[in-house]
């Protein structure tokens, strides 16, 4: 975890008005100092690995199989470093794979000659919460608001708030999830580049914190340490908004080669 | 704020006292389980066949732990979100269970049975699973090896810390906090 998000937990603890929620975030900063100090994951769930790759177009990786070397680094990091192995192989059948394996790999290429490799282990709990909408253009930014407030009202206490927020919007069906995934890597509270949009970041973020669902959902003024929202273009016919959240737990870790 | 120390098993007296709000300590024996666990579970009380553990006053804790490093009990044990256990937990409180502890909302049907067969569900702190690890002593596993991190495993707590989310009153912690602190 980040220190923006250990952070944010302390400024939340200031200005939480509810005592059990100040005394729920007051474990959750000693949580993550014992996870700190054993060196021992803050949360049981360690995710699916989710990695970003954003390969230089200069680049040439030569020989062997790319993404299954970036299975081979989640096998080995989840068995040596005693992280839960929550993947099951087949989503009916349900048998898990033993090492946490495989990956869900979403590459991109870019200009440059460098390799930049994204972890996201993303939890059960909190993804299970996330949804996505097809809206109508007519429906316009009141919709939007109203579909990501629904969706955190929905979810309540399950996705364990205090939460980040993250927004989706535009494109096409895919496109608008994995906008929603992407803003989530930002640091928390970080804005978004275009004005509007950081106005509807900053507007959903205090509508959501007037919900009361609060930390863990047992009442308070902190559920949302953060609403990111990210944008593309849109079909003449569609407003996709997906909305997927994330846990306190909000981890990322990058490489650069 | 005050803590009320319960000892597993659990009586009825006991469990027909406690009030949503109420903070907990356990100490004793308790068991995990997870979704895979439960289907298994429900199957062998379909069937008429006896459990792993004997569920009679008994405790299922939600989580599916990550391993232990060496040298230690346990690895971080958090709860796992409980309804997704709401289409198994009424026929285990049928049988005797007295209490469950995860996090999150739970179905009416489960709460209806909590109040007709006497149980409660507790909540303990979403991700604050290094800091909750430290209260558990002893873990083995009991049944389904298999599962891997969802094995039913027999854990021996201490001063475990929980709150009370539903009573046998049938009322609902979830709903009283968000009456208090919506904004009006």
């Amino acid at each position: 975890m980040g220190n923006d998000v250990l952070e944010s937990f302390k400024g939340a603890y200031e200005a939480e008005v509810s005592l059990t929620g100040k005394e729920i975030l007051q474990q959750l900063v000693k949580n993550a100092e014992i996870a700190c100090e054993e060196k021992v994951p803050m949360c049981q769930d360690t995710g699916y690995a989710v990695i970003f790759v954003e390969l230089g177009q200069d680049v040439r990786i030569e020989g062997g199989d790319f993404y299954e070397a970036i299975n081979e680094g989640v096998r080995k990091g989840y068995t040596e470093g005693y992280l839960r192995k929550s993947i099951v192989s087949h989503p009916l059948e349900r048998k898990n794979t033993g090492d946490n394996t495989p990956a869900v790999i979403h590459t991109k290429i870019v200009p440059g000659d460098s390799l930049r490799i994204i972890i996201a282990p993303k939890g059960g709990g909190s993804e299970n919460m996330s949804a996505i909408k097809m809206l109508r253009p007519a429906d316009g930014i009141e919709g939007v608001k109203n579909f990501v407030i629904d969706t955190v009202k929905k979810a309540g206490p399950n996705p364990c708030p205090p939460i980040v927020v993250g927004v989706g919007i535009g494109g096409t069906f895919e496109k608008a999830a994995q906008l929603a995934k992407e803003s989530l890597l930002r640091e928390l509270g970080e804005k978004s580049k275009y004005p509007d949009i950081a106005k509807l970041e900053e507007d959903l973020f205090e509508e959501i914190n007037k919900l009361g669902i609060g930390p863990q959902g047992l009442g308070g003024r902190t559920t949302a340490l953060a609403v990111h929202v990210e944008i593309y273009a849109a079909h003449i016919a569609s407003l996709p908004v997906a909305v997927n959240l994330n846990c306190h737990a909000a981890r990322h870790k990058e490489v650069i080669f | 704020m005050t803590q009320i120390k319960l000892t597993t098993p659990l009586s009825d007296d006991v469990v027909e006292k406690l009030r949503i709000g109420q903070r907990v300590s356990i100490s004793g024996t308790i068991y995990t389980g997870r979704d895979a666990a439960h289907k298994r579970l429900v199957e062998l009380i379909e069937q008429g066949k006896e459990l792993p553990f004997d569920p009679k006053g008994q405790i299922i804790y939600y989580v599916g732990p990550t391993p232990a490093k060496p040298g230690k009990v346990i690895g971080s044990a958090g709860p796992t979100t409980s309804y997704r256990m709401d289409p198994y937990a009424p026929k285990l409180y049928e049988v005797g269970l007295k209490a469950t502890i995860g996090k999150g909302r739970r179905s009416s049907e489960v709460i209806n049975t909590m109040k007709e067969y006497k149980g409660v569900y507790l909540t303990a702190v979403g991700g604050a699973a290094a800091l909750i690890a430290r209260s558990i002593k002893e873990a083995k596993v009991i049944a389904y090896p298999d599962l891997g991190p969802e094995a039913v495993h027999e854990l021996v707590v201490e001063d475990f810390p929980v709150i009370v989310v539903n009573d046998t009153l049938g009322g609902d912690l979830y709903d009283e906090g968000i009456k208090i602190y919506a904004a009006k």
